[in-house]
């Protein structure tokens, strides 16, 4: 494996307003490497709803961004409560947003399933109390 | 071909932002909840929406929607405008509801579609 291209975003965790920076500017990163679009909206999508997840929960974190010849893995870091239940908080419509949250238009229980479904691994590993880090995994085919 | 331009001239829709009128529509998709919209709206969609707030442009930028419709008058908030504009979102409008608006939508995909 070649050496790794890698990104470091702070996701700042004080507002929507900036909530999804990272995940604008690692599509744009991506565009310039010639990923294929696809691929690059399923990334975008996954730590968009990560981002949100951290403005919501956890009072921001960090998103790092490893990108190999045929891998990459984003990888969303926080210091937040951690989730309780992880098997829950798979299912889609389970949601512990507060009200004011869903009336942004999230908070519907669909951003760890969107991860999933747009991911071609996610690996979670979360603590009550500690925080949660959640590794996204894409395998590029070869052209 | 259907653009995001056509789209607009033929249903006479109210041009909010139209960065880039050549895009091409798809398909469709309706929808105010915005991980909904991310986890099953596709690529191209002309995305149909009363969800007004900045958050809206940061979805159909991340989505790769062709444009979002804006349904019963409802006008996006400053913040969704300015990043709109930066990030080169589509955006139109219309008084109608979203049942009549997607049904509008949806026959000039078809004509279109028997067009090309």
């Amino acid at each position: 494996m070649s050496e790794a291209l890698h990104y470091h975003f702070d996701v700042d965790g004080a507002s929507f307003a900036n909530a999804g920076r990272a995940s604008v500017e690692t599509k744009k990163l991506l565009r310039q490497l010639g990923v294929a679009p696809e691929v690059i909206r399923s990334i975008s999508v996954a730590m968009y709803e990560g981002e949100i997840n951290m403005v919501i929960h956890a009072h921001g974190g960090d998103a790092d961004v490893y990108i190999t010849e045929d891998t990459i893995i984003i990888i969303l870091k926080d210091v937040g409560p951690g989730i309780r239940n992880v098997e829950e908080a798979m299912k889609e419509g389970f949601s512990t947003a507060p009200e004011n949250i869903r009336a942004l238009g999230f908070g519907a229980g669909m951003g760890l399933p969107n991860m999933k479904r747009y991911s071609d691994e996610m690996h979670i590993d979360t603590k009550v109390g500690v925080g949660t880090t959640i590794e996204l995994w894409y395998h590029l085919k070869k052209n | 071909m259907l653009t995001v331009e056509k789209l607009a001239e033929k249903l006479g829709l109210a041009v909010i932002e139209l960065p880039e009128p050549d895009r091409e529509i798809t398909g469709g998709y309706a929808g105010d909840l915005l991980s909904w919209v991310m986890g099953r709206a596709r690529m191209g969609d002309a995305w149909v929406t009363i969800m007004s707030n900045m958050n809206v442009s940061a979805v159909a930028q991340l989505a790769d929607v062709a444009c979002v419709v804006f349904a019963e008058g409802v006008v996006p908030d400053k913040e969704a405008l300015d990043r709109a504009r930066m990030h080169g979102v589509n955006m139109l409008g219309s008084g109608k509801g979203i049942f009549e608006l997607c049904a509008d939508i949806a026959s000039a995909m078809a004509e279109y579609a028997e067009r090309d």
